[in-house]
């Protein structure tokens, strides 16, 4: 197995505030990994900061090339797709403008005009929307459009900012069914930030527990999922 | 009935400038939540351009080609050089900079040019329009040239990717850096598309408004006051606001006893504060609500 993602001594700040201090952690290529922890431990920010969406410094490398001091639009370039918290719809386009737009950087047209059906096979409700303006859609549609249009990058790595937030257990359990899929079939590694640390600890199969800007804990999903002490200590369930 | 007819459709003519003004103003509003201020006086010192290369025996359409070039170049500059360092700046500061912009436009024009009033030519003649006495051809090319305008700018934005690109960059800045858009750019493109659509509405306007530093000023007051009433976050809304200042402003100048010629701008403005009062958001425009 290889290292596509390796974070050193993270530190991330807010104006004068530091978020992170001194975070360090890794992807293997393929792998779904999870970061657990609770309201601002910093999960977010850590997202960002691989991003380069907030001000930081450590070592950020992505298969072997560092991504620091390269501006956001650059690192998306590099096959990075950030789905953000509260999922960045485009709200007065359309679900199709939406998906295109993930695509905005390949030059391929006919690559994406078939992946746009691939997506609409993964799901057949953005279909039925195709030409309906994206902010008419429910949260778990917009979800689910939010992960299809990082999809429409062919990514290689995907980052997922809180993808349960806002919805409905039922439609929580179908987007993490969907997310393990893509992982397995279209060999997409992903780093999924969530609270519901239940679910994630399911589907992930590395897990780190962050607290207060700093990795407390980390491990294989299934044994920290199976150690009672932590998950009442840090995961809250 | 003539009269009437006559009176709507040279307010459409002019309208079509009010409505490219009006769509110069949103699409730099769309980009960086300002007013350009300065709109009127960027498109007068191209028209001035054009004039120029006239005057050193270029043809019409060459010397309006190269205005269009030029103007383009022009917006993208200023947007590099004097705004994307205010992009994070309070919005005071940057009505500071459009005033500026303003001042320094229009005395330079005035320095290199005089303030004198030029006649300025029309590509289109001014005889009658189809032999009819309703309207001339000039004003029928300023209809034409707009329509074509409109439908080109409809085509791009709808259909090629760097429209949706732009679109997408005007409505959600960060999104589009998160699908690799090089948002600060998509700016300068729109500033240098606004700086060029303005120099158009000039270079119409210049023949029946004559070529002088401010002949822009009322032209901006009108545009301003179509895009307030189509709404400021709607291009559409500004183009259709644009038609219906210039048909409203020329019937009111006619039937409204005591108005005529000098009250017609005053109305522009009571129909900006009008607006701005019963329908802050503009006929077409979006309320946006901001989630906290």
């Amino acid at each position: 197995m290889t290292t596509l993602l390796n974070v050193k001594d993270l530190r991330a700040y807010y104006g004068q505030v530091q978020a992170l201090h001194g975070l360090s952690f890794s992807l293997n290529e393929g792998s779904l990994v999870t970061l657990l922890g609770a309201n601002g431990a910093g999960k977010t920010t850590t997202l960002r900061a691989i991003c380069n969406m907030v001000r930081s410094t450590g070592a950020i490398e992505f298969d072997g090339k560092p991504l620091n001091n390269r501006s956001t639009e650059n690192i998306v370039r590099f096959g990075i797709a950030h789905v953000p918290q509260g999922r960045g719809t485009f709200t007065t386009m359309t679900v199709e403008e939406n998906l295109q737009l993930g695509a905005i950087t390949r030059k391929d047209s006919a690559g994406i005009v078939s992946d746009i059906e691939r997506m609409y096979a993964h799901f057949p409700v953005l279909k039925q929307r195709h030409t309906q303006q994206a902010g008419t859609l429910s949260g778990g549609e917009q979800q689910m459009l939010a992960v299809a249009r990082a999809l429409m990058l062919r990514p290689r790595l995907m980052l997922l900012d809180e993808p349960s937030f806002g919805l409905a257990p039922l439609v929580v359990r179908d987007l993490f069914g969907i997310l393990g899929k893509i992982n397995r079939e279209d060999k997409v590694s992903i780093l999924v930030v969530e609270q519901n640390a239940q679910l994630a600890l399911e589907l992930a199969d590395q897990a780190y527990v962050i607290e207060t800007g700093r990795i407390v804990m980390s491990g294989k999903a299934k044994d920290i999922a199976n150690n009672e002490e932590i998950r009442k200590s840090y995961l809250g369930y | 009935m003539e009269l009437f007819t006559n009176q709507v459709l040279a307010g459409i003519a002019t309208g079509a400038i009010y409505a490219c003004m009006a769509l110069a103003v949103v699409m730099i509003y769309q980009a960086i939540d300002h007013l350009n201020f300065a709109q009127g006086e960027m498109a007068m010192f191209s028209t001035f351009i054009s004039w120029q290369l006239m005057q050193w025996g270029l043809s019409y359409w060459a010397a309006f080609l190269i205005t269009l070039a030029f103007s383009f170049v022009a917006g993208i500059a200023i947007e590099r050089i004097l705004f994307k360092p205010l992009a994070k700046a309070p919005v005071l500061t940057n009505v500071a900079g459009f005033i500026a912009l303003f001042a320094i436009i229009n005395s330079s024009a005035g320095l290199i040019w005089d303030f004198t009033i030029k006649q300025y030519p029309t590509p289109f003649g001014s005889s009658p329009f189809l032999g009819s006495q309703l309207i001339s051809t000039h004003q029928a090319g300023m209809i034409g040239v707009t329509v074509l305008l409109l439908l080109g700018l409809y085509f791009f934005f709808q259909y090629t990717r760097i429209g949706l690109a732009m679109r997408a960059a005007a409505s959600v800045p960060e999104s589009a850096r998160l699908v690799g858009i090089n948002t600060s750019w998509m700016i300068a493109l729109g500033w240098g598309m606004a700086t060029a659509i303005g120099s158009i509405a000039g270079m119409l306007i210049a023949p029946v408004v004559f070529l002088e530093p401010n002949m822009m000023g009322g032209v901006l007051i009108y545009g301003f006051a179509a895009a307030v009433l189509g709404g400021l976050s709607s291009p559409f809304g500004a183009v259709v606001g644009g038609f219906l200042v210039g048909v409203f402003e020329n019937l009111a100048g006619t039937y409204i006893p005591g108005v005529g010629n000098e009250l017609k701008l005053p109305i522009a403005l009571a129909l900006i504060i009008s607006v701005l009062v019963v329908k802050p958001a503009g006929l077409f425009g979006r309320h946006i609500v901001k989630r906290v």
